[in-house]
């Protein structure tokens, strides 16, 4: 690592988070800078602010600390309850000893796992902009599907935030002025654009204080579901995580994300349009499927992501709308 | 800086560098080389140890922002005079060949079986509200602690047995 100067914030207005490297669980962020694709000159620790590890009941929803760790998030009685699609997704994530360190904020924020933003001998403009994309003509088949630009094609990793989008969630953030804002999880991100460097709109000061999740759809099935090279422990390919509202066999409700197929994770409005108010059927799920699915990966190791994406949406739907059997661990029924 | 930390009980005042590691201070300010360097990066477990309780990687922690925490290494759970019951079942079920990873897979496994315990849910539980120690379910949650002798039959019955004895 490069020397940093470490210093400890004891409240949010302190002073050095305007100029410092914010660290909390560190999981991801000591990773970088021990290969020095991150080198902060000043170290701003966060985890001991007072009231940012807790989770709280409002209205008939969840304010979740940025510091609550994705473990306690995890296990916690109401969220296994009511949002059981945000436990499964994060205990589908990472290591039993990551989720113990890595926290809601964090994870949230997240670096991609592109190799060649890791790979310091090699050009990424997400490291340094300007600097070209070696991805564009390597190997990448952990590259995403959409959102991409010519300056950039590399995927979000995480589960959690696939989760919280699907959940309608929101981030809240506090200025360094002190105000208090609340955005949709998914607006956090940037899209690469021509600034693939900039993950996300965050600006020098702003601390994520919390997440808000808002009550789950009433009698929702939810599920996530992983697809990956190994059975655990291991960054997904693909993955979709869905909280499906019916009445009868037909749709009312359908809020469905998409993971590591994006810079962010991916929403399609088109697809709860073309869902919702319909009986659900094999014939409909494919449909929306060709709706959904590109027509072509934006690199040739990707394309094998469309079939992939397309099968696991439908896989999902089916479970979650009943026509497959619903036994096993991707699917569950909120109790509300 | 200065950093004060409670390792296997005992209060040591240790001067570091802002970049020194937990997995530094343990092994080389403090001698407690039970504590193994695989990766160095969270990706193997081997240098697992519990912090207040909880399983990490030692490797992913900055010594200064552990200032005040209790820290607990393989020295700390057993000595070879008074094995604990994974330490022993580990011997006897032979749950290791070169045994570089064997002191994670142990305090990985220690904090695991507390965790199940506990009622904490795991990837493949099926109810997420009523875990059970299964094959399957020791896999998962073990998966953060890799073996390339590729020990991982052994070391599960390992961890099934020791299990058995606690209850």
């Amino acid at each position: 690592m490069r020397p940093f100067d470490y210093v400890r914030a004891t409240a949010p207005d302190d002073a050095a988070l305007v100029s410092g490297q914010i660290i909390a669980g560190g999981t991801n962020l000591l990773d970088l800078m021990k290969i020095q694709v991150m080198a902060p000159e000043t170290l701003v620790d966060i985890t001991r602010i007072d009231g940012l590890s807790d989770i709280t009941t409002e209205g008939d929803g969840l304010r979740i600390g940025a510091l609550v760790t994705n473990t306690a998030l995890a296990q916690d009685a109401r969220v296994r309850a009511g949002w059981p699609l945000l436990s499964r997704a994060i205990l589908a994530g990472a290591s039993a000893q990551i989720r113990n360190k890595a926290t809601t904020g964090g994870n949230l924020l997240q670096r991609t796992r592109c190799p060649y933003f890791y790979d310091t001998s090699q050009p990424c403009n997400k490291r340094r902009p300007g600097d070209g994309c070696a991805a564009k003509g390597g190997e990448g088949r952990m590259l995403a599907l959409f959102g991409t630009s010519e300056h950039c094609l590399a995927a979000h990793p995480s589960d959690m935030a696939v989760a919280l989008t699907a959940l309608r969630a929101e981030v809240e953030i506090r200025t360094p002025h002190g105000d208090l804002r609340r955005i949709p999880v998914q607006q956090l991100y940037h899209a690469p654009s021509d600034r693939p460097d900039r993950d996300t709109v965050l600006e020098a000061g702003d601390l994520i204080t919390a997440v808000i999740l808002p009550a789950p759809l009433v009698g929702s099935r939810q599920g996530y579901r992983k697809v990956r090279d190994r059975a655990s422990y291991a960054f997904a390919l693909v993955s979709v995580a869905g909280s499906i509202q019916m009445e009868g066999d037909m749709i009312s409700r359908a809020h469905l994300a998409y993971g590591s197929v994006a810079p962010h994770p991916w929403t399609d409005g088109a697809v709860a349009k073309m869902l919702e108010g319909q009986k659900a059927s094999d014939a409909l799920f494919a449909r929306v499927a060709d709706a959904l699915v590109p027509d072509r990966a934006p690199h040739p190791d990707t394309e094998y992501k469309r079939r992939l994406l397309r099968r696991t949406f439908i896989a999902t739907l089916r479970q979650l709308t009943g026509l497959a059997d619903t036994s096993g661990t991707d699917i569950a029924r909120t109790q509300s | 800086m200065k950093t004060t930390l409670t390792v296997n009980g005992t209060q040591h005042e240790v001067g570091h560098d802002p970049r020194r590691t937990l997995l530094d201070t343990l092994r080389d300010d403090l001698g407690l080389t039970g504590t193994k360097k695989g990766c160095d990066h969270g990706q193997c477990g081997a240098c697992t140890v519990l912090l207040n309780g909880e399983r990490v990687n030692s490797c992913l922690c900055l010594t200064a922002m552990h200032d005040g925490d209790e820290i607990t290494t393989i020295e700390g759970i057993g000595a070879p005079e008074r094995l604990s019951a994974l330490q022993r079942a580990f011997v006897e079920r032979d749950g290791f060949q070169c045994g570089y990873c064997t002191p994670g897979q142990i305090m990985s496994a220690t904090a695991m079986l507390k965790e199940i315990a506990e009622g904490s849910p795991s990837y493949v539980s099926d109810d997420l509200d009523a875990p059970k120690l299964s094959d399957g379910e020791m896999a998962e949650r073990m998966s953060g602690n890799l073996c390339r002798c590729s020990a991982y039959p052994l070391i599960r019955e390992a961890i099934a047995m020791a299990a058995e004895v606690k209850e």
